[in-house]
């Protein structure tokens, strides 16, 4: 906080965004405070997901092969691996919109890949890798029961503060101040404080997404990168556009967390606890759009398109293909609405500019005016006026803070809601593709029974056991990530409802107190026109 | 809608009652209907109504402009003509059965209409308030007439003249402040009025964009309940209702904001935009006697030069008599009217500055209410 002061003395000419800032961080920290407390989430009793112990770099090490195995498995059906960057070449862009990764443009202020981060590799697939995740897949009945039972116990605050810049020129970046509260016991203080920069945030959230999404949790979108932005705070420049996108990240920081915490399986996650606890932190080197783990992204979205084009799952659930055309006409809506939105953001500023310089055209005009009384009037009006323009700022902010980001947010979040069907999708193509291999082991064998190559048949009959349990795996897989995804739609759902019923409120009440003090300010004016004799 | 034209003692004298009760907007046309009631003799009938176009009041106000004999008055401002560019190419289509206005399009015509009725209803209730201009042939003509004026519009002469008029008075700032001033009452006038002048039409400007923007806020609170209420039509009963019942409190801001911003529009900006206008004329008053200055002081240099060659002394000497006659008359005359003109401005502004006040008080006090309103059901639900 006492930064964020510093950084608004420095600005000695935006008097105005001291105050307007001073009051949109209340109004940010204090509605996203309020939104945690007044969420029920899973509580968490002791049965963590994961034994805190568990190495970092283990976990780590088996997120990427978690991802590259979807990409690896689809191969017989689709265009392979090694295709994938032919395509890339014939412009990804229109093909794949989602394949598109924000280049960033951040200095190297990293060197790229670094080994004592977890290297994505990819590695061929093994049985027991499967295995392992189905345990975790195992034990989510448990869990269940859990969340109903204690829900009213979820209790931790989170705050992202006090930017700070570290370095200069391009080899800058901002740290921000990641203070937890809590009295869960799965943490090991009741208060925390550590410093974070962006790409630690993207790192978690990279993490999380490989380890979750496939088993359909919906994995809280993290913050975007911007390159414009984040170059003007290298450069230097601490004008009102810059101090305005550090609060606009660190905000976003903010509600990035709280939401991730509210998720209880990522509560637990040990890479949260890590984050939120840990004074030091491996540099996340992978969330560099142009490193190799970069590139590896892009590759993958790029195949996750592909394989969206070209697998057709026969839905027998109505309820998954009801959702995923509610959810394709709420994207639609939101965005129209967060549009909506941004315009009224956009011409409440111009409004507060509009107001500000008649004020003083106004004040221009009394000191003109040669009739005293009227005189007097046009000044004490453009008063009113200069007034005016602050609350018009102040709404502004109101509007951007708590309307437009949220539904950014929401935008964002509906994004990885149908990233979580689709990896349901593809759940099914692997299972459907098992069968098949399963068909033509089988076929093999029957074949083998009739040659004399009792060596061979030993291994067709090996193989076939072999896809039998893929198979098994394959289907049991499909039907947790089906539950699973319809518990996390069931709480997004009812999450989102609350979110917007609280924030709804928390906009009127900031309209009606614009309008309070208009009121006040206009009576105040009214015996000043009222005294022109 | 109350309009600037009260604070002036309009419509006090009962003996020459202007209005205009209704326009009509055609495809690129308004139409105003001209209302008089009078029981002057001068007039042939008490009452009359006719239909009079925007180019007719310019055409009434030019000739006013080129009688000598109110040089020595304010001429109040010709109405501005009506602005209806947008909803215009609207009404064209509709007259070729294409699309349909919607409600807001609609409404904002009205808006226009409205003020464009006001500024024109104004300029005729100065001109039949003032003892003078009231009894003007060509005013009279106006309101009897129950013909088209067109045809004693059309005389070329008269449109020209008075466009050649308005290029020389762009010069007059030079001449106004070129003059030595002698009498402390016009100089004064003359320092106030020049700077007065930049300033208001400043004013003036912000204002404006000040009510654009306004009125922009309010078109979006309008985009945002229709996104709500798209939104609502998909979703389960319960949230349904609620993301309904949102969309009804920002249609019903946008109301409010709307009127909030066209309020502001008529008392503030109008009122701004109507003096830039008045001080104008103002201004040509000072040009006129400043006109009339040189042409005393002129008429001096012919007469001694008349004495010096023993020439044409009498009649150089009748010219510099009628010349420091219209210079007095004008200065005369000219001094009464800058006095009261100062005392219309102040009430006008009085007048106007209590209503915008009262007017924005009442529609925060409508907005608080329906917002508590909201919330409390909202929060119920």
């Amino acid at each position: 906080m006492s930064c964020m002061k510093r950084l608004c003395h420095e600005t000695r000419s935006h008097d105005r965004l001291r105050r307007t800032l001073a009051v949109c961080l209340r109004l940010s920290r204090r509605l996203l405070l309020k939104m945690s407390e007044e969420r029920d989430a899973a509580a968490l009793s002791g049965s963590a997901q994961t034994e805190g112990e568990e190495d970092l770099f283990v976990s780590a090490m088996e997120s990427p092969e978690a991802a590259r195995l979807s990409a690896e498995d689809i191969s017989p059906s689709s265009n392979g691996p090694k295709a994938e960057p032919m395509l890339l070449d014939d412009d990804p862009d229109d093909l794949f919109a989602e394949a598109t990764e924000e280049v960033s443009l951040d200095s190297p202020e990293r060197q790229p890949i670094l080994s004592d981060g977890p290297s994505p590799v990819i590695t061929p697939v093994t049985p027991v890798m499967i295995s392992s995740r189905a345990d975790v897949f195992d034990r989510s009945p448990d869990q269940d029961e859990d969340e109903e039972e204690n829900r009213d116990t979820f209790d931790i605050q989170i705050s992202v503060s006090d930017p700070e810049k570290v370095g200069d020129g391009m080899n800058a970046y901002m740290v921000y101040k990641v203070l937890t509260k809590t009295s869960l016991s799965i943490f090991s203080r009741d208060e925390v404080c550590v410093k974070r920069r962006f790409s630690d945030f993207l790192g978690l959230h990279s993490k999380l997404a490989s380890k979750y999404m496939h088993m359909g949790y919906i994995v809280p979108p993290a913050p975007e990168k911007s390159i414009v932005g984040m170059t003007k705070v290298k450069v230097g420049k601490e004008d009102l556009s810059s101090v305005e996108f550090v609060e606009k990240r660190r905000s976003a920081l903010e509600r990035y967390l709280l939401r991730t915490v509210k998720h209880p399986a990522l509560l637990k996650d040990p890479d949260v606890l890590q984050f939120l606890e840990s004074s030091e932190l491996p540099r996340a080197v992978s969330t560099q759009a142009l490193s190799g783990a970069g590139i590896l992204r892009m590759v993958n979205k790029a195949a996750d398109a592909v394989n969206k084009m070209t697998i057709k799952m026969n839905e027998s659930d109505a309820w998954f293909e009801e959702k995923q055309q509610q959810f394709e006409n709420l994207d639609v809506q939101l965005r129209k609405l967060h549009a909506s939105v941004e315009s009224l953001v956009c011409h409440r500023k111009e409004l507060s500019v509009n107001t500000a310089s008649f004020a003083k055209s106004a004040a221009m005009l009394g000191n003109s005016e040669d009739h005293t009384a009227l005189s007097r009037a046009l000044s004490q009006l453009a008063e009113v006026e200069e007034k005016i323009d602050q609350l018009h700022q102040d709404q502004a902010c109101a509007d951007f803070y708590l309307i437009s980001e949220l539904l950014g947010d929401y935008v964002r979040l509906i994004t990885a809601v149908k990233g979580v069907f689709d990896q349901r999708m593809k759940t099914w193509a692997k299972c459907q593709d098992a069968q098949v291999m399963l068909q033509r082991k089988r076929e093999a064998e029957a074949k083998l029974q009739h040659a004399n190559k009792p060596d061979k048949l030993q291994q067709a009959k090996d193989e076939i056991r072999e896809w039998e349990g893929k198979v098994q795996q394959g289907e049991r897989d499909f039907e947790q990530i089906s539950k699973n995804i319809r518990r996390e739609v069931g709480r997004f759902e009812k999450d989102r409802v609350k979110d917007f019923r609280v924030v709804i409120i928390k906009y009127l009440e900031s309209l009606v107190h614009t309008q309070q003090q208009m009121i006040k300010y206009w009576e105040a004016f009214l015996p000043e026109a009222k005294a022109i004799a | 809608m109350t309009s600037i034209s009260e604070d002036i003692d309009l419509n006090n004298d009962a003996s020459l009652v202007i209005d205009i009760p209704d326009a009509l907007c055609e495809r690129d046309k308004v139409k105003f209907t001209v209302h008089t009631k009078t029981t002057l003799s001068s007039f042939q009938k008490p009452e009359y109504s006719v239909q009079r176009q925007h180019e007719d009041f310019i055409w009434l106000h030019d000739t006013i402009v080129e009688t000598e004999e109110y040089a020595g008055l304010i001429i109040p401002p010709a109405p501005p003509k009506p602005d209806f560019e947008g909803p215009r190419e609207k009404m064209h289509k509709l007259g070729e059965g294409e699309s349909s206005m919607t409600k807001e399009e609609y409404a904002k015509m009205k808006q226009e209409l409205e003020k464009t009725v006001q500024v024109h209803e104004v300029f005729l209730q100065r001109l039949s308030s003032h003892p003078m201009f009231r009894k003007d042939r060509n005013f009279q003509i106006f309101l009897e007439y129950d013909q088209d004026l067109t045809v004693r519009r059309k005389n070329a002469k008269e449109m020209f003249g008075g466009f050649f008029k308005n290029m020389v008075k762009s010069a007059d700032e030079v001449l106004i402040s070129g003059v030595k001033e002698v009498d402390e009452f016009f100089e004064q006038e003359k320092n106030f009025l020049l700077d007065y002048s930049s300033k208001i039409k400043d004013a003036t400007a912000k204002a404006e964009k000040m009510t654009r923007s306004h009125k922009n806020v309010a078109d979006d609170y309008n985009h945002i309940s229709g996104a709500l209420n798209n939104t609502a039509a998909d979703n389960n009963t319960a949230f349904k209702k609620h993301l309904e019942k949102c969309a009804e409190v920002f249609e019903k801001l946008r109301k409010v904001e709307d009127r909030m911003a066209s309020d502001q529009e008529l008392k503030l900006t109008e009122l701004l935009r109507y003096y830039t206008r008045d001080i104008q004329a103002a201004k040509d008053l000072l040009y006129r006697r400043a006109r009339a200055l040189a042409d005393y002081e002129n008429s001096n240099k012919a007469l001694d030069k008349a004495r010096l060659k023993g020439k044409d002394v009498a009649q150089a000497e009748e010219n510099q008599k009628q010349c420091l006659q219209k210079f007095d008359k004008l200065s005369e005359s000219g001094k009464k009217e800058l006095t009261s003109f100062k005392a219309r401005r102040v009430v006008a502004f009085r007048k106007n500055l209590i209503e915008m006040t009262e007017l924005e008080i009442k529609h925060a006090k409508n907005s608080v209410s329906l917002l508590q309103g909201s919330i409390e059901i909202l929060k119920s639900n």
